[in-house]
């Protein structure tokens, strides 16, 4: 065998899944390592960190988003059983549901609708219209079933999913100050409505701040996500016709 | 491991199945995480088996997320035109669900006793 032109490796390389599959993984391990070496900060998110490099390969080598995807999508894939698998921490806090059952059920119907009122209100206050901001609506509600939402409803998944990260990375940053300026002292209260608020993110900061905080973190964003797949579908579109019409 | 990953997928499969057949708004893997919640309190020694498993999928979940957020190069245009306007979105609503949340929680929480 000959050896082959660089040229002709690479226009393998670029159809093959195994490139991006292998950039999508070493992106994000460099996002996590910058994580780590920030000392955990949320705003050096690995995600966002991942996303931007990924990004701008996309753009220095001419790659379409659907040639990336072939590759990435075995990745993505397993988003489907990562959300099925979201009943195994809700079940081990069962306990802890039952202990403040209605303060977390109310709170939990507060959060959400509020979270999709607002951020559907707001946007179309701002000026925006249809795909945009269905896209919005489940912006508070852990990735993979958020994504799926913003696909039922008739938003643009690929938005949402960067809407979801940026939303939990402001509910990370800004919840300790907030809830400390107004002095709220209830872990259970503070970390439920964080976890409803800013999904994943927001629960992998309050764990960080407070044990018992994290719980219910946890708890508000596996809620969350049920609750919001249930009402997303009715309010949204009703929302956005009668905001922005 | 792998009848771990069975329980997974068949509740996400009876998921997709019930929300398409049935027309549900719902997305498939919503419902199968609901079934596998029905199951966990029917069977409690499922949630030992299947732990180690779920746990080592959802310590990676946001990697999970990188290759639909690359996504948003095809959104670019959408967010330099209307940054401003979704950065509003997202803080002022972010603020105002977590304030919702906590009040509501204290208020409840005071109403029927529930101890800290």
């Amino acid at each position: 065998m000959t050896p082959a032109d660089p040229a002709e490796i690479w226009t393998y390389l670029r159809q093959d899944p195994l490139l991006w599959l292998t950039a999508t993984l070493v992106a994000y391990s460099l996002g996590d390592l910058a994580f780590r070496r920030a000392g955990r900060k949320p705003l050096v998110n690995p995600v966002l960190v991942a996303v931007a490099l990924l990004a701008v390969l996309l753009r220095l080598t001419g790659t379409p988003y659907q040639n990336y995807f072939e590759g990435a999508q075995f990745v993505h894939f397993m988003l489907g059983p990562a959300t099925v698998a979201l009943a195994v921490p809700l079940y081990a806090n069962l306990r802890l549901i039952r202990s403040a059952f209605w303060p977390m059920l109310a709170a939990l119907a507060a959060g959400s609708v509020t979270a999709l009122v607002t951020a559907v209100g707001i946007g179309a206050a701002f000026g925006l219209r249809g795909e945009t901001l269905l896209s919005l609506a489940p912006k508070s509600v852990t990735a993979p079933v958020a994504l799926g939402v913003s696909e039922t409803i008739g938003g643009a998944p690929n938005l949402t999913a960067v809407l979801v990260i940026i939303t939990g990375i402001t509910g990370a940053v800004v919840a300790t100050p907030l809830l400390n300026l107004f002095r709220i002292r209830d872990w259970r209260a503070r970390g439920l409505a964080v976890g409803v608020a800013a999904h994943g993110i927001g629960t992998a900061r309050a764990f960080q701040v407070n044990e018992t905080a994290g719980a219910f973190a946890g708890i508000g964003m596996g809620l969350n996500a049920l609750l919001t797949a249930l009402i997303a579908p009715l309010l949204a579109p009703w929302l956005v016709a009668l905001l922005a019409g | 491991m792998i009848v771990n990953l069975v329980v997974l997928l068949a509740c996400q499969l009876v998921g997709e199945v019930a929300a398409r057949g049935l027309g549900l708004p719902v997305p498939g893997p919503v419902i199968g995480m609901a079934l596998l919640f029905a199951a966990l309190i029917l069977r409690p020694k499922l949630a030992e088996r299947i732990a180690p498993t779920t746990s080592g999928l959802l310590s990676h979940l946001s990697l999970l997320f990188v290759p639909a957020g690359v996504g948003v190069v095809g959104h670019l245009d959408t967010l330099g035109q209307h940054g401003v306007a979704l950065i509003a979105a997202l803080l002022l609503s972010t603020i105002a669900a977590i304030m919702a949340g906590v009040y509501v929680f204290l208020a409840v929480a005071r109403l029927t006793g529930a101890p800290e």
